[in-house]
């Protein structure tokens, strides 16, 4: 069952499961973007809470959220039921959303919901990307992934507006954001359950903990998974691009919502035909020539800092890299196990960039945002021409 | 439909879609229709419920009105008597996430998400009719009226939504009523720091407070991981620290003392008075964590926000805090 999609001169056939899975992702971020777009000021504004008392309740979280990815990972093997993880990821986010309602102004709990919120993220993650790579042959995985992930940035982009009208709708009720907002998430849930298909075979025998760690022992895969974490260290998180941005060139202070809006246009425009082209060229090719570009891009903020080319070609890193590393890792990784790897990888990966924004954090108070950002360009051109070596 | 049940690490290279599908077509499609319809009647019939009715703004409101304590309320300018703070609120035509008034000037910071979020600084006059606005981005944060309503001050956050990542910044801009002027960020002021000229990439500034002479006033600056209470020239463009940990200082109506919050933790800050003269600092008797700017009842007690409410507390460490008014925050008196 193939749906059609009439891409440039050749007919491209997406396979009717991953349209289904992009979807279930562009709907469920429409639903989540709602909330990110009015959080802060819902907790400043109406609740009149303190942003850094939350801030460190946020950080404290991330092992949690990490833990449960793994877990998460390794039920959906077990079990071989990779829908059945995904699911109750979205089902969890989708409940959180009801959850910010009852949290009322209490911090705690507050901190607690957003922390389940990112649980559900965690959880669903890695069985979808499994479950995309599970759908289509080997050869088209680069293009595949591109489709979702062009599918998931347009709920983002929507998300924003979205919370945008029902403000506008109710005179400023937040409480009637975060409904629509789980009805939003309701309706991906559903769309999962309804359209989504998983592969049920007998279940595999040699499934454990110790045979998803035992995925590390093959040499590509632990590269793959070195590699990741390595450019993940030297990757400068997104809200110090903008800020870098805004300060060196007089982005005027309105303006500057519309910077992580234009990275989005770019990776939206760029996912699919930078997907299809890593099936061509090679993957590994594309994703680590993704990084060549984002040190491009941190060598223009230091230099003459044009505004568009640093977003295309931060926009470009993340089209030519997200997807492109699933597709990349999940031809190595052997069905039955294929969840719990992708988990590990991007655990690995989501550990390096926290450390690496500790890290960079530090680096711009130290030395300041230049020399800083010219290590970490640095240390990706090193990183990449070591993993371009390796992989 | 393929089904290829062939469990392999290497790439399938021919047969793809491993995959089954959930059920028939016809029934799939119905019962998303009918879920659709459903979540679409749920969430609209919430929004319908949630609707608050617009507060009829009283016509006759006056931000000079003597008596009165300015508040915010319902995310509404409002005022209550001086007298009887927990009567009742007056409720104005403004909406703010955060104002202050002062002379009959108003300052309202106030933000409106969307795909483009938008943040303004709204000038209003007595009657809170606009004269003037000031394009913004982020969360508001502090607002300030010198006292002769000449000088106004702001500060937003400026952090997107991953607050832990990229640490926080902050614009805190300064705008003369009177010449027009206005700077959005003020962290280019030259600043001299324990004598010496201190050059930063990180400096943020927050929570300015101006002096009787619209000219003078106090800030926060933070750095390297530290904050300092500055003072500054604003005529001359310059700032130099006066001691540090002191966050969000409030000048007294006599410029003897500034009360200010002070880091005591990691999570927890507690309000302190400096004398200015002898530069003593004596903590207040409010022993809760206090995230706000405070504001000043009269020369001897500060008024902040606590939870949801306002509460108020003597400026000399004496007493016990007392609540002023219940879900109220932006407290200001109007009078000079």
């Amino acid at each position: 069952m193939y749906i059609s999609l009439k891409g440039g001169r050749l007919s491209k056939a997406v396979p009717a499961n991953i349209v289904a899975l992009g979807a279930v992702s562009l709907v469920t971020d429409i639903s989540s973007e709602m909330i990110t777009a009015v959080l802060p000021l819902y907790l400043v504004g109406a609740l009149g809470l303190s942003l850094v008392q939350f801030g460190l309740l946020d950080g404290l979280y991330f092992g949690v959220t990490a833990l449960v990815r793994l877990a998460g990972g390794h039920a959906a093997d077990r079990w071989q039921r990779r829908k059945l993880v995904a699911g109750l990821g979205y089902g969890l986010s989708a409940v959180c959303k009801l959850g910010l309602l009852a949290a009322g102004s209490s911090v705690p709990w507050l901190g607690a919901v957003v922390a389940a919120d990112r649980t559900g993220k965690g959880l669903r993650t890695a069985p979808r990307d499994a479950l995309i790579s599970l759908s289509v042959p080997a050869s088209g995985l680069g293009g595949a992934f591109g489709v979702h992930r062009a599918m998931d940035t347009v709920g983002a982009l929507l998300g924003p507006l979205a919370a945008f009208a029902v403000l506008t709708a109710t005179a400023g009720a937040y409480d009637a954001v975060f409904v629509t907002s789980f009805c939003v998430a309701a309706l991906g849930v559903l769309l999962l359950v309804l359209y989504v298909g998983d592969r049920r075979e007998p279940l595999a025998a040699g499934v454990s903990i110790r045979s998803a760690l035992g995925l590390l022992a093959d040499r590509r895969f632990r590269r793959v998974c070195l590699v990741a974490a390595a450019l993940g260290l030297v990757t400068v998180s997104d809200p110090f691009i903008y800020l870098l941005l805004q300060r060196g060139h007089a982005v005027t202070p309105e303006l500057f919502p519309l910077l992580p809006l234009g990275t989005a246009a770019v990776y939206l425009l760029l996912a699919i035909p930078l997907g299809r082209l890593a099936d061509r060229v090679g993957r590994v090719a594309v994703f680590l020539g993704g990084h060549v570009a984002l040190a491009l891009g941190y060598l223009v903020l230091i230099g003459p800092g044009w505004l568009v080319p640093v977003l295309v070609l931060h926009g470009a890193f993340y089209a030519a890299t997200d997807g492109v590393l699933m597709a990349v890792a999940g031809p190595l990784l052997p069905a039955e196990l294929r969840t719990s790897g992708l988990a590990l990888l991007q655990t690995g990966q989501a550990c390096a960039r926290m450390a690496s924004s500790m890290a960079f954090g530090v680096l711009w108070t130290v030395w300041g945002a230049p020399l800083g950002l010219t290590m970490m360009a640095a240390g990706l051109v090193v990183a990449a021409l070591l993993a371009w070596r390796t992989l | 439909m393929t089904t290829d049940h062939v469990r392999q690490a290497e790439p399938d290279t021919a047969t793809p879609s491993p995959v089954r599908p959930p059920s028939s077509g016809r029934r799939r499609a119905v019962i998303l229709a009918a879920a659709t319809l459903a979540l679409i009647a749920g969430a609209a019939t919430y929004a319908v419920r949630a609707t608050a009715p617009t507060p009829v703004a009283d016509r006759s409101f006056d931000t000079t009105t003597p008596g009165r304590l300015l508040l915010r309320s319902g995310g509404r300018v409002a005022s209550v008597p001086l007298a009887n703070p927990g009567a009742p609120p007056t409720i104005g035509g403004a909406t703010c996430d955060r104002f202050y008034t002062a002379n009959g000037t108003t300052l309202c910071l106030v933000a409106q998400p969307g795909a483009l979020p938008k943040t303004y600084a709204l000038l209003l006059d007595r009657k809170l009719k606009e004269t003037g606005r000031i394009n913004l981005a982020g969360i508001p944060n502090r607002a300030r009226v010198s006292a002769s309503g000449r000088m106004a001050s702001w500060t937003v956050f400026v952090t997107g939504d991953s607050y832990n990542q990229g640490g926080f910044s902050t614009w805190t801009g300064i705008l003369d009523t009177r010449t027009g002027y206005s700077i959005t960020n003020m962290e280019d002021i030259p600043l001299t720091m324990n004598g010496r000229r201190y050059h930063s990439e990180d400096v943020n500034y927050w929570g300015v407070t101006f002096a009787a002479d619209d000219n003078r006033f106090y800030a926060t600056v933070g750095t390297k991981g530290k904050t300092y209470l500055v003072e500054a020239d604003y005529g001359a463009w310059k700032a130099r620290t006066l001691r540090e940990n002191a966050e969000c200082p409030s000048l007294s109506p006599d410029g003897a003392r500034l009360v200010f919050k002070k880091r005591i933790s990691p999570e927890k800050w507690r309000l302190h008075a400096l004398d200015l003269a002898t530069m003593r600092e004596t903590p207040l008797a409010e022993k809760a964590s206090i995230d706000d700017q405070v504001a000043w009842l009269d020369n001897d007690t500060v008024m902040y926000a606590k939870g949801k409410d306002l509460w108020s507390a003597r400026a000399d460490g004496t007493g016990s805090p007392a609540i002023l008014a219940g879900q109220a925050s932006s407290p200001s008196t109007p009078a000079r």
